[in-house]
């Protein structure tokens, strides 16, 4: 070997090569390199949610009335109750990952695998608090109308409380059936129908003399404008074209389309970093199990899924201010 | 990294601290979002509410504990950490300003009429 080696006379010089300014393993700096793009990408979604949102200063939903369950308090109305749970489960479960990662310095296995288990199972309850989420998203609350522009019109009683639909919805009879794949050609078929025809909420609504109209519009006190009786009415017949129920990626009950894409794109983004992060940490934690690293020497890989981890903490930090909060 | 017998004690004990904070600061968040104090929503600070920006300085104060405590930045060697956390602030900064500018200007075009936006 000797014979071969180039000798270049920088040997014990920092440019000779073999030195260490960074004073971290590969795996461990490049794991810090994909965490910063991987922040970036964020980044990237959350200003371009800051972008929509800039651009709809004035008639953005309120989160605080868009998120409102708890699980097992039906019609409770408990804004943000959920997500701050939801956000203790990943903090703490951040918590059990250091200290996995501190114990894991010490050789202690043990306390490794307890550690770990408890993150993947906060982890596991995230995630599927999260699914939780989409579903209420998904199948909406109260309904509402679009107009010709693709505004949302929503009903409100006397009091200023928004009133679902089907509370003063007529029954008109209709011959109107959804057209499937079966009935005439296999590749026609209708969207699923609403459970409402536009008629039907209009006749309900001229029924029903103390409804009213709120639009998407806030006003000077961060409050959506509610429309007189004859402003309601007018708004109405003039411009709404159909019923929205819940949200998807094209209408969307709570306002503006974007609101509900985003809100899919961005925690479906950093979901699916909770989901692979869960499993990332289910083959460390089978590899410690196994003994890997104790004959490995260190624990440096639980280091290294550890600071994915956090990121993914961190990630929701920023995710709940800006959808949730702000 | 600088982690022998000596210091696990502290360590074990940071963590915990860190988690308190964490915890006391999320609660505090969850309170003003409940509440919104009439003050904080009216008070305008450089265009934006006084509880936005309540918000915002208390998310980066949390950023901040996670990435130095959790993810044990503040034992990484000087370079590493400029590297990571200079740049994405940087670009993060830069990102920001250009979509916000560009999202108020079509904000104002739709608001001045030049573009019906409600018909």
């Amino acid at each position: 070997m000797d014979a071969t080696a180039v000798r270049t006379g920088t040997e014990g010089k920092t440019w000779g090569g073999d030195s260490h300014p960074l004073k971290a393993s590969y795996g461990k700096m490049m794991m810090w390199f994909f965490i910063l793009s991987d922040a970036l990408t964020f980044s990237a979604f959350l200003a371009a949610y800051g972008f929509s949102r800039f651009k709809y200063m004035d008639e953005w939903p309120i989160a605080d009335e868009v998120f409102t369950h708890f699980p097992f308090l039906h019609g409770v109305d408990a804004p943000m109750y959920y997500v701050a749970l939801m956000t203790f489960i990943l903090i703490f479960s951040s918590v059990t990952m250091v200290l996995a990662v501190d114990a894991g310095h010490r050789m202690k296995k043990s306390s490794v695998i307890w550690y770990m288990f408890f993150t993947i199972i906060g982890g596991i309850i995230f995630v599927g608090s999260q699914a939780w989420e989409w579903a209420n998203f998904i199948s909406g609350e109260y309904g509402a109308v679009e107009t010709k522009a693709g505004r949302i019109l929503q009903f409100v009683n006397a009091e200023g409380e928004q009133v679902a639909l089907e509370s003063f919805a007529v029954d008109l009879p209709t011959e109107r059936v959804m057209l499937t794949k079966s009935d005439a050609l296999w590749y026609e078929s209708d969207a699923t129908l609403p459970d409402f025809y536009l008629e039907e909420i209009v006749e309900g609504f001229k029924a029903n003399p103390d409804l009213l109209i709120r639009t998407e519009l806030l006003n000077e006190s961060n409050e959506k404008t509610i429309l007189s009786r004859a402003e309601s009415l007018e708004r109405l017949e003039r411009d709404a074209i159909g019923v929205v129920q819940g949200a998807n990626l094209i209408h969307n009950e709570y306002g503006p389309p974007l609101f509900a894409d985003f809100f899919f794109f961005i925690t479906g983004f950093h979901g699916f970093h909770v989901l692979s992060g869960v499993i990332i940490n289910i083959i460390i934690f089978i590899n410690v199990i196994l003994g890997t690293y104790e004959r490995r020497g260190n624990y440096e890989m639980v280091e290294k899924v550890g600071l994915y981890w956090h990121f993914v903490d961190l990630v929701w930090v920023f995710v709940f201010t800006f959808f949730y909060l702000v | 990294m600088a982690h022998d017998t000596g210091h696990n004690e502290s360590a074990t004990k940071r963590i915990w601290s860190v988690f308190g904070i964490l915890s006391i600061v999320t609660i505090a968040e969850v309170i003003l979002g409940i509440i919104r104090p009439e003050f904080l929503i009216e008070t305008m600070f450089l265009r934006m509410r006084l509880l936005n920006w309540i918000f915002i300085i208390l998310t980066l104060y949390k950023a901040y504990l996670i990435t130095w405590a959790f993810m044990h930045m503040e034992h990484e060697a000087k370079g590493l950490r400029r590297a990571v956390v200079w740049t994405g602030i940087f670009l993060v900064c830069y990102l920001i300003f250009i979509l916000l500018t560009e999202g108020d200007y079509i904000f104002g075009v739709y608001h001045n009429e030049y573009q019906s936006w409600d018909f």
